[in-house]
């Protein structure tokens, strides 16, 4: 009998995504807690309703739809950020300063340079679409070289473009907060149907990574380069490629989450769009269970950990914490998240353990 | 020959550090003569503006020493910032606040030094939590922008005031009267510790251990040295003088607010990089991080002075020069592996 | 104890999960001795020293030293250091950004009045000890001026300056030319008049000859014997580490044939791996298994490392059938046909954190492209071929490969390249480490794809592998192709020619 429990505990407790979905259900209890003892429905936090608004017709409503909607920048930047964890053991610290750049270009071409405020688009709107990849995508090449080719720590690295390329996206602007208030292009932040869009975007996103994955060879390439890089090369694959290839993706991916979050405010905010987001990214992928030491990744893992975090956001909101405050207890999190995989403590509890089952043994 | 060439490309480094200040300097100065750019005073601005970030570069060269990193300064500087005016303003005297802040530094450099030392955790994972830690702890303080001013702590407001006149180096302003040049009490309180941590790092043995240790922390830990618990110091070392930097800082904004000094451990960074501190450790000394700061002030002075630059440029152009000292690092340290 | 002697090591014994790294082994160490401790890859060498340094945590077995009392079990190697063991690696260990004076005195700096370093005394001291030793150095320079072998000999001023009474060489000169290593000889006999105890560990048989007094021969883990120098001739020692054969398997090997008429698969001219393999002219015909023979170190991994591009050859040109190519890196010379199973399973073999399945293809499915993935059902198919092809045993294909035993994970890694169809395969010791019956069946498809045609280069430090299964031997000796041995090869012929002074002159 106890045997079976063991394994059963055993299987529980080498299933991938442990981490994240009991992280999600604590979040989820907290909410329940709260909303009973402030005297709410205690299932509120789950009821989805259709609504009627005046700007955007029927739409669905609730704390989950909103948390999917929020959560969307998140999801997509984790999506870039696992594979670069995965193939380098590394962390691109430049997403978020990305996104911002990766916005302002395209809100600089759509509106034109030094216009601030403007509901014309001075250029097609796929032009300033592409525009925001591109730039997305060239950030990743630039950090992917200093990484791959140059052999910088993915932290440094990065640094170079989490503090530049904010600034940039200003020079862009020039100085300015650029408003496109044009609704083609605030279409990728509203509503489609009765969906957020955000919401179709970010799934978008993660079933071309998820079929890509599926389709092709390259997600063994990547945590076989993070695992273990020379008997990777001894088997034939190029290893800087590779890393290369995992931060161009971070990169366009961070221009993707630049233009949905330039969207939805329908402006170019060079100094605010896409702060801390590099955070959230990095927690959502320890959150999903993955190793920041590089290697295997869980893709799945990571997304459930990016909406995760928004719910502990929305959450902290509702318990009246403020924008500002929230990264004190996203820190908190991240360093028991950090602590609980480091090598030391859990060599110790090994050891405790062993301790435990020979005293077991002997008694 | 051998000895020459390895005389080395460290000292080259530094030697072109050196050559790149006075080089923009120079420029500043015929660039803005007009402007004032060459008297003494600008110089001293630099100093006075700086005096935070030298404290809190020489804190980062320590880190970096062990082949470590602090991304936490910037939002620990905020946060001392707004403990200083926030507690001044009920009440509390400037001493006490002082030393409260030194505490604070002393409690978070041990939080993030055991993490990093102890349980071996990336430094960066662990100050980028600080980092956020800090911010938002800054934010539970109070999120408005709080000043200090005379009616809330005179004494704080008169150590902010004081000039110190050098006896030298003035210039006739338009009017013709004499303007003295002048430092403030942070610009003292900034050299006393660039000059002390030079000298520890040179002469004490906790300073040598750090060179060993980001030389080759396998080999220091070999040869003897308790490796984790000279970390653990390095980190508390980094916060300490992060909040004697806050401090000066303080003294120059007279404010808090949770905004400020975003960006400062960039630029506390690049300023040990650009001054000849290795990112992989075990090189460096507080000299070149001075320089470094140096340079970077004096980027961000000429911006200011031409007055049509847009803001944002300092930014840009610390993270240029950042980008080339990253890269000539990674060519020399690929040369020296070839020549092995 | 007797009273000359210092160090005592009784019973040790140690284990690795799933290896019995250390079997009871004595070894004991008198004053004023040099004394070699020699064995093959994995006969125990390094973890004897380990339990010694304090770094393994032995089992069982006592070690004694003189002036302490009672057994000593050290923790760290400053638990090792305080009872007087010293060790100096291969690698230094020490720091190449301090002078060579810190190097010397870090941690433990004179102070001065006011607790700073006392930096003119400590130089002082360090050039004292430094020109005592006979090394001319200027001790303020920077560790990394100086060449290897200076830095070798400051780590072993270092450790002597410490009151060692036992300093542990090991492989102290594997990366140091003819000249340096005499002077670290002049310098260790110097430490023996001294009467320290000197534990050296080396795999050039030349120098156990030139500088010691005493060998210990570990092998598989046990201690094969403790020799005076006089009694232990070369040839003697080399079959002592090499081991007979305690299996009777001779029997098949097939008749030897002669495959010089086949066309030429490998041609190497002049190639070298500039550092590690001196350059090396080599023919392999189609069909044939190439055997090399050699110490370790010898160059004889980084003489098939250097065909396959694993260490990019810098000089010298290569020929794959009949067609002069280059080699970039691995992937190059696997689209030529080769494959390459590396001797270090775990540094540079198995993916360990991934499938046997995914271990298994991945070698061609880079060969195949990124863009063009294996179905999962070809992927299935070519692993459970393979499973049941070699025996691996495993509880599923999507086991992870780090879960099976060191002789499955080699297995799997010969199914990679196996998958791959290879026209020409390198082993590096594919038997190392697994048990007789695995390596019996290694030896066996490694007959059976030469008999299907395809080229093969096996190294193995157990010579009578070799002798069974290949039809022509390389010797290389100190990085250098030495001679080859051909026609009728006898284990006889190949340790002489392995020691040195064999057939070739």
């Amino acid at each position: 009998m106890s045997s079976k429990d063991s394994s059963f505990m055993k299987k529980i407790k080498s299933w991938p995504l442990l981490l994240p979905v009991v992280a999600l259900f604590l979040v989820m209890a907290v909410n329940i807690l709260h909303d009973a003892a402030i005297g709410a429905n205690p299932l509120s936090f789950f009821t989805i309703t259709l609504n009627q608004t005046t700007s955007s017709g029927t739409i669905l409503y609730g704390r989950i739809i909103d948390i999917l909607n929020r959560g969307s920048e998140v999801a997509i930047l984790a999506l870039g950020m696992t594979l670069v964890v995965s193939s380098s053991a590394g962390t691109d610290i430049s997403v978020g300063s990305v996104m911002s750049l990766s916005a302002s270009f395209c809100c600089m071409l759509l509106a034109g340079y030094g216009v601030a405020n403007t509901s014309e688009l001075a250029v097609p709107l796929i032009v300033g679409v592409l525009a925001a990849f591109a730039m997305g995508t060239l950030c990743g090449a630039f950090n992917g070289t200093l990484v791959a080719y140059f052999g910088i720590q993915p932290m440094v690295a990065t640094l170079i473009l989490f503090s530049a390329a904010r600034a940039i996206g200003l020079l862009l602007c020039n100085n300015l907060i650029v408003y496109v208030r044009n609704s083609a292009f605030g279409a990728f932040g509203a509503f489609t149907g009765i969906l957020p869009t955000p919401i179709i975007i970010a799934a978008i996103c993660i079933a071309v990574v998820a079929l890509v994955l599926k389709n092709t060879s390259l997600g063994m390439y990547i945590q076989s380069v993070g695992i273990n890089p020379k008997a990777s090369r001894i088997a034939g694959l190029n290893s800087k490629k590779i890393i290369f290839l995992t931060y161009v993706i971070c990169g366009f991916f961070a221009g993707v989450a630049g233009l949905v979050n330039s969207s939805r405010i329908t402006s170019a905010d060079s100094n605010n769009i896409g702060l801390y987001y590099e955070m959230d990214a990095i927690l959502a992928v320890a959150l999903g269970g993955n190793s920041l030491g590089g290697g295997k990744f869980n893709l799945a893992g990571s997304i459930i950990g990016a909406y995760t975090i928004q719910a502990i956001t929305t959450t902290l909101y509702a318990l009246g914490v403020s924008t500002d405050q929230a990264p004190v207890y996203k820190a908190i999190i991240v360093v028991i998240i950090v602590a609980i995989q480091s090598a030391p403590l859990k060599a110790f509890f090994r050891k405790r353990s062993l301790k435990e089952t020979k005293e077991a043994a002997k008694a | 020959m051998k000895k020459f060439r390895s005389m080395n490309s460290n000292t080259v480094l530094l030697l072109i550090t050196i050559g790149l200040f006075i080089i923009m300097y120079a420029g500043g100065c015929i660039a803005y003569g007009a402007k004032g750019f060459t008297h003494l005073q600008t110089f001293l601005n630099i100093l006075i503006t700086n005096s935070g970030l030298i404290c809190v570069s020489c804190g980062l060269t320590v880190v970096m020493l062990t082949a470590g990193i602090d991304i936490s300064v910037g939002s620990l500087v905020a946060m001392d910032c707004m403990m200083l005016a926030v507690g001044m303003r009920n009440g509390i005297g400037a001493v006490e606040m002082c030393a409260a802040v030194l505490i604070t530094g002393i409690v978070f450099g041990l939080v993030q030094g055991f993490l990093i030392g102890y349980l071996e955790i990336q430094p960066f994972i662990v100050t980028m939590a600080g980092m956020f830690f800090g911010r938002g702890m800054t934010a539970v303080i109070c999120t408005d922008q709080v000043s200090i001013t005379q009616d809330i702590n005179a004494v704080f407001y008169n150590w902010a005031n004081a000039k110190i006149i050098l006896p030298f180096g003035g210039y006739l302003n338009n009017k013709g009267k004499y303007m003295a040049p002048f430092i403030r009490v942070e610009v003292v309180i900034a050299l006393i510790v660039l000059a002390l941590i030079f000298l520890m790092l040179r002469y004490t043995r906790f300073g040598r251990a750090l060179y060993a240790i980001g030389g080759s922390e396998q080999s220091a830990a070999m040869m003897g040295l308790n490796v984790k618990q000279t970390k653990m110091k390095a980190y508390v070392l980094s916060s300490v003088l992060t909040s004697i930097g806050g401090i000066c800082y303080c003294l120059n904004t007279m404010a808090g607010s949770v905004q400020q000094a975003t960006g400062l451990e960039m630029d506390a960074i690049s300023s040990a990089v650009i001054g000849g501190t290795l990112l992989t450790g075990g090189v460096g000394n507080v000299f070149g991080t001075f320089i470094g700061v140096l340079i970077n002030g004096t980027i961000s002075s000429i911006v200011k002075t031409n007055g049509k630059l847009a803001s944002s440029w300092p930014n840009i152009l610390t993270a240029a020069l950042l980008f080339i000292f990253i890269v000539i690092q990674s060519l020399f340290a690929a040369m020296r592996a070839r020549k092995k | 104890m007797e009273n000359n002697v210092v160090l005592t090591a009784r019973g040790i014994s140690m284990t690795f999960p799933g290896v019995k790294a250390l079997e009871n082994v004595d070894f004991t160490l008198r004053k004023g001795e040099i004394h070699a401790l020699m064995g093959e890859n994995g006969a125990g060498k390094s973890t004897l020293i380990k339990c010694l340094t304090g770094i393994n945590d032995f089992e069982t077995g006592e070690i004694h030293i003189d002036g302490v009392d009672g057994p000593v079990k050290n923790h760290s190697t400053r638990d090792a250091q305080n009872v007087g063991i010293s060790t100096v690696y291969q690698e230094v260990n020490l720091c190449p950004n301090l002078s060579v004076a810190e190097n010397l005195f870090i941690g433990r700096e004179p102070l001065t009045a006011i607790r700073t370093v006392d930096r003119n005394s400590y130089n002082k001291r360090s050039q004292k000890i430094m020109d005592d030793l006979g090394i001319s150095v200027d001790v303020t320079q920077n560790l990394e001026n100086y060449s290897l072998a200076i830095q070798q000999m400051v780590a072993i001023a270092r450790a002597v300056d410490m009151d060692c009474k036992v300093l542990i060489l090991d492989e102290p000169t594997s990366s140091l030319d003819d000249e340096e290593v005499e002077k670290l000889f002049k310098l260790m006999r110097m430490l023996k008049d001294k009467g320290v105890g000197i534990i050296f560990v080396t795999h050039f048989l030349e120098q156990v000859y030139a500088v010691c007094d005493r060998i210990t021969v570990l092998r598989n883990g046990t201690l094969v014997g403790e020799y005076p120098i006089a009694d232990l001739p070369r040839v003697k020692l080399v079959a002592a580490m090499m081991g007979k054969d305690l299996d009777d398997l001779a029997s098949i090997k097939g008749e030897s044939k002669d495959l010089s008429h086949e066309p030429l698969e490998i041609s190497a001219r002049g190639l070298a791996h500039l550092g590690t393999v001196k350059p090396f002219d080599l023919d392999i015909h189609k069909g044939e298994v190439i055997g090399i023979g050699g110490l370790l170190g010898s160059g004889r991994s980084e003489l098939a490392r250097s065909i396959y591009g694993a260490d990019r050859a810098n000089v010298g040109t290569l020929k794959v059938k009949d067609k002069e190519v280059q080699i970039h890196q691995p992937i190059d010379a696997m689209n030529l046909g080769m494959g390459m199973l590396p001797d270090d399973r775990k540094a540079e073999g198995i993916i360990e954190d991934l499938t046997v399945r995914e271990n298994i293809i991945l070698a061609l499915q880079a060969k195949t492209g990124t863009f063009k993935r294996l179905s999962s059902q070809k992927q299935n198919e070519i692993a459970d071929r393979y499973i049941e092809l070699l025996s691996i045993k495993t509880p599923s294909p999507e086991t992870l490969v780090k879960q099976l035993s060191g002789g499955n994970q080699q297995k799997v890694i010969l199914a990679r390249w196996l998958a791959t169809n290879p026209d020409f395969l390198i082993l590096d010791e594919p038997t190392r480490g697994i048990d007789i019956g695995t390596k019996t069946e290694i030896q066996k498809l490694i007959l059976e794809l030469a008999e299907q045609g395809k080229s093969i280069v096996f190294i193995s430090s157990e010579i009578m592998e070799m002798v069974r299964t290949c039809n022509r031997m390389v010797i290389m000796r100190d990085g250098e192709k030495v001679g080859e041995v051909g026609g009728d090869i006898t284990e006889q012929k190949v340790m002489h020619a392995i020691a040195g002074g064999g057939e070739e002159k």
